[in-house]
Formats: C-alpha cells, structure tokens, sequence
C-alpha cells in the first residue's frame, strides 16, 4: 500500500486539562486583550511624517505650544483595527443575542434602516447646507414630524432633542415658559410618582422646580386620590411613565390629566416606553400634554453604543406654541421651510429658544421613518401587541419560580418585574445578574425600579422569536434555582467571562482613570 | 451623654450643649460599602432638617440631615481617607460631625434607642 507520511494521524480527542494555562493568556477565541498602550510603544508610529513639514515656525499658539510628547502610543492599522475588534468580541449586542434590560427597548436595528440612513442625499449633508438644496432631507423630518403627531394625537413636535432626558428638558422647560406668559410663574412644584423614570425628578429639579412624590398603591400604579389631594395653585405639572415602570399601564390617565387640567398644571408624560401602546394608544387623546418618544427604543434606531439617542417632543395645543427653534414648515407649495430665530418673525415668538445648534439627530430621523414606513400604521399596532404578548410570555413563564410582585395587578405591558423574594440568606440579585453573564446574557435591569425590593427587570421586546424567549427563560430559571436553593458558585459569578467579579467598592473608592507607562512609574520612585 | 434618633437614620449624642452627629448602623448596612463621606466645615449653621453632609455608597449618594439646629465644631477629618469606618463603625468612629446644639428643646422630638429599634423593626 502507499503511506501518505505527512504525520497526520487522525484519534478520538482526550480529555485533558481544561484549565492548563496558556502561554499568551488567551483561551482560544477568548483573547487577553492589552490596554491600547501597552500594545503601541509610544516611540513608535504607524504613519511616517516628514518632519521637514512640521510648521516649527510661524505658528501662532504662543506659549500654548507643545513642548514634550504627548505620549500617545505609535500603531500601524492592522494593530489599531485589530485591538478594537478584539475588545468588541468581549462585548455583549443587540446582534449578538437577546437584551433583556428593563425599559431600554433594546429591539432589533433593522438593516434597512441603516441602508436609508447611508444614502448619500441624506448622508453626506451639512446642517447649513442651503434650505434649496437639502429639501428631500428637511421632507423627512417633516414627514417623520408627521407620523409622531399622528400616532400621539398630539397638536405639534419639536424635533431636536437629543435623547430621552433632553427631550423631559424640553417638555419642562416649555411648560415653564407656558406659565410665565400666564404669569404663573409661581408654580413651582412638580409632582412624580414613584413609578416614574428616574431622570423625572432630574429634569424637573434641573429646571429649577421643587419635586415632591406621590405613592404607589399597592397594585403598581399611581395613587390617584394621593395625587388629588396634593393639587394645587402651586402645581406647575405632574410627570408620570406611562406605561410605567413596573411595566403596567396607567389605567386612571385620563382622570389624572382631568384633575392636573382642573388646577391649571400641565400633563408631561415620559414617553420611554410608548413601544407597548404605540398603535393603540394615542396619549393625545389622554390629555397629555408634552411627551418625548425615544426614537432609540419604538422606533428601532440603534442605541446602547451603537447610538445616538434622539427624543423628539410632541406637545399640546396649549404648549407647541412655546416649542424650540428650528423646526421645519411645508409649504402649500411643497417648498419645506426651516423656521429659525430670523425666519420665526411673528409665527412663533414664544419659543423658549433651542435645545441644539442644529435640526436634531439626521441619521436616526431617516432610520426611525424607515422603520415606521416599513410597518405602517398596522404593523406599529403589532409591534405593540407583539411587545405585550413577549412580555407576559416572560412574565407568566417565571412567576413560579421569581416573586412577581405586581403579577395579580394583571396583564404587563412591555416589561416583566420580579423581586428577590424567596432566595437563600445572602443571596441577591446582584448574584443573579453576574450568574446570567456566565449563561451569556446581558443582566436584565436590576434594583430598579425603586419600589420592589432586589427588583428584576425584563423586557423581551417584540422582535425576540419564542425560540429565543424560551432559551432566557430556561437560562433565568435555572439561575432562579440556584439563587433560591443557595448554591454558594452563584457568590463568585461570573466564572466565564473575560473577568470575574469586580470589586466596584475599590474601584469607586480608588478609581484608576489614567494609564501611567509602569517604567516611568518605577523610575519616578 | 444619652443617643438620640431620627427617622431619617441619624443618630445624636448630647454631652451639654455639644452633639455628635452620625448615621445609623442600620443604614450603613441599607447604603452598601462607602466610599465618599463629605463633612461639613466648622462654623457652618444648620437648621433642623437641613442638608449637613453627604454620603457616597457604590449604590447612591444620601444626604445627611441635621438632627438638631446648631452650628458645626468640627467634621470627622478621618472620614476623608476611610470613608469606610462609616461601614464599620457607624455609631462610633463613623461619625460625621460635631456641632453645639442652638436648642436642646428640638431633642425632644426624636427617639430614643428603644424607639429607634421599633422604627427600624417595622421597615
């Protein structure tokens, strides 16, 4: 017979030892990754200069000029690429698996949306570009401006808030300007229940009111009659989540607004989680009077790192008059106008003034209308009713097994809360979030909200198949077990992951925020 | 010298018109590990209620209330290095501040450590 003798000898694998180290720390895909400057010496660089061409004269920096290295570490591409590409496989995404953080939204990017947003038309503009030239971009703000009012039932919508908080800024700040034309500006007491977002109370004490709670009742929602009996003269607004954030709708919204409208108060109502109702439930039509929409979690533009955020405002009849500047016009000519401080005149001189230099977020209002012309109205109505139906798939499937506090107050809209309620003596949620790393999850919202002890947090979103919500569920009860029986390996969790627990006391206490070269450190001493 | 109590977890004790201000043990165990404890310098006044000091935990940053009106002696300076002592001992070298007391009469409205038991055994 003839012999191929390369020395390949094919066997059955041995079992060995898993843990044995290896020489460069890495464990196969999982690489040990330097930080960036232990990679590139700083005495080196990946792009040659021509020192001839350095402006050593002439510069007009004065004594500000450098006179040493700034130390930055010298890599080629391929070393530069490769170091973030490495980092990103340590990372947890949207694209890599479900994201299960309580009242983030973190649903599916489509693709299609990115393919819209990198046209050049829309792309590869500048926000001072000529209005002529840019009509096609300014049309879908415009449009997208459109849709927001429609599905909200709003009166108008200040388009360039940069995210949730910014827009609750915008919000609040247009009710303040909406009491000072009163002469009301008196007003100073902002009411939040304890179900509200936490960036709530923020924003109303960053504008310069003072913020007092209104209780929960026992089944999750806002207390009405504590509510009604706190209104007064004194009430600028009341800021309410709704659906909140134990995951349940505000069934009393519209007698809130009624009693808030009574006294004179406005209806701010953080929008965040408008993904369980958008379709079905037109805020407008509650008596709400200003609302950001995070375009980042309903209408499906990236966020969490891949962002920017963008919260668009939609306000009343009352307030839209005081809304920030610019903001666009179609014409009866379908010519679309930018309404700034110059063009405003005397068709909006109550604006409060502007949030931002420009228009707003460009690249997610092409991604958001993409999403919602996608859809259409009937497939928005879906996406909320998917969004439920996942969440109370989450709900109903882990209530044997986590405590869900507000599991008889009903049905849940778009996100399942558990508390820590029937674990072993020492066991938390802090050891199951770590625990759910190891299952290769991103933790769910944990300690949050405020009103359920250990709270647990879950949100599917719509675009998670059963398959993919049976898998979590199968992965969180089985931590569920172990927290509850007491199994002390959930104490060190994670055990896989690029690091084990972290000391965040040490890390708070004694935070290293710079890197130093350890030779210069050595040299120093 | 007698210890008194708030609802807000503060404790006080009283040596004549002197008082020594700190947080409960009870809520250092609810803050978690501390890490930043911000004293208030001496000659600062307070009211009753007002914001004396700061607390920093990995979970929240608390204010701290003045139990009684009085103006401040001295912060606890060992509280900048070990913020930690709050963790291990909260009612005895975690304390905040000292201050002389402007009217005892306000002693009368807080607890004393029997009281303070209660109160925490129904949270």
């Amino acid at each position: 017979m003839s012999i191929n003798q390369s020395g390949w000898r094919p066997e059955a694998p041995q079992t060995g030892n898993a843990d044995a180290p290896t020489f460069t720390g890495n464990r196969a895909l999982m690489l040990e990754e330097p930080l960036i400057f232990e990679i590139g010496s700083t005495e080196t660089t990946g792009v040659d200069f021509d020192d001839s061409g350095a402006p050593a004269q002439g510069h007009k920096l004065g004594n500000l000029v450098r006179t040493a290295p700034i130390g930055l570490p010298g890599l080629s591409e391929p070393e530069a690429v490769r170091h973030y590409t490495r980092l990103s496989r340590q990372n947890y995404a949207i694209d890599l698996g479900l994201f299960p953080l309580g009242s983030c939204t973190m649903k599916h990017n489509p693709r299609l949306n990115e393919k819209v947003a990198r046209l050049p038309g829309f792309a590869d503009i500048h926000p001072l570009a000529p209005v002529d030239t840019v009509q096609g971009a300014l049309g879908v703000i415009n449009e997208l401006a459109f849709w927001l009012i429609g599905l909200t039932g709003m009166y108008g919508v200040a388009m360039s808030p940069k995210a949730g908080a910014h827009g609750e800024l915008c919000g609040i700040l247009c009710i303040k300007a909406a009491l000072e034309k009163r002469g009301e500006g008196h007003r100073k007491v902002v009411l939040v229940p304890e179900s509200a977002h936490g960036t709530n109370p923020a924003t109303a004490a960053f504008a310069g009111f003072t913020v007092e709670d209104i209780p929960a009742t026992a089944e999750g929602r806002v207390d009405l009659a504590a509510l009604k009996a706190r209104l007064g003269q004194d009430v600028a607004a009341v800021m309410i989540t709704n659906p909140n954030t134990c995951g349940l709708f505000e069934r009393d919204m519209k007698a809130i607004s009624d009693a808030v409208h009574a006294v004179g108060g406005y209806v701010y109502c953080d929008g965040a989680n408008f993904n369980a109702i958008v379709g079905r439930v037109r805020p407008g039509d509650l008596g709400v009077d200003a609302m950001h929409i995070n375009l980042h979690k309903t209408f499906s533009t990236p966020h969490g790192g891949g962002g920017p955020g963008s919260g668009p405002v939609v306000l009343s009849e009352a307030l839209a008059p005081f809304g920030p500047l610019p903001f666009t016009a179609r014409y009866e000519d379908g010519h679309i106008r930018l309404i700034e401080e110059e063009t405003a005149g005397e068709d909006h001189p109550d604006s409060f003034g502007r949030m931002t230099a420009f228009h707003g977020q460009m690249g997610m209002f092409t991604r958001a209308l993409a999403y919602i012309l996608s859809h259409g109205a009937d497939g928005l109505k879906q996406v909320a009713e998917d969004a439920v139906l996942n969440a109370n798939y989450m709900l109903r499937s882990l209530d044997d097994v986590l405590d869900a506090p507000f599991g008889p107050s009903g049905p849940c809209m778009h996100e399942a809360l558990f508390s820590d309620e029937g674990f072993a003596e020492g066991f938390t949620t802090l050891d199951v979030a770590k625990a759910l790393i190891d299952e290769g999850y991103h933790p769910m919202t944990m300690y949050f909200p405020l009103v359920v002890h250990g709270a647990m947090l879950v949100e599917p979103t719509e675009t998670e198949s059963k398959a993919a919500l049976d898998q979590f569920i199968g992965a969180l009860r089985s931590v569920a077990a172990r927290a509850k029986t007491g199994d002390e390996s959930l104490k060190t969790a994670p055990h896989f992951a690029p690091r084990r627990r972290l000391d965040e006391t040490l890390a708070a206490r004694k935070p290293v925020l710079v890197w130093s070269d350890p030779a210069l450190a050595q040299a120093a001493e | 010298m007698s210890r008194y109590f708030t609802e807000d977890h503060e404790w006080v004790d009283v040596d004549g018109d002197t008082g020594t201000v700190g947080i409960t043990d009870y809520a250092q165990g609810q803050l978690g590990d501390i890490v930043f404890v911000d004293v208030p310098d001496e000659g600062k006044t307070f009211a009753k209620g007002d914001d004396a000091a700061v607390v920093e935990s990995v979970k929240a940053a608390s204010d701290i209330y003045a139990p009684v009106s009085g103006s401040v002696i001295e912060g606890n300076a060992a509280l900048g290095d070990t913020p930690g002592l709050v963790n291990e001992d909260a009612e005895g070298e975690g304390w905040m501040f000292r201050l002389t007391l402007s009217d005892p009469g306000e002693l009368d409205g807080l607890m004393d450590e029997a009281a303070y038991e209660a109160f925490v055994a129904k949270l």
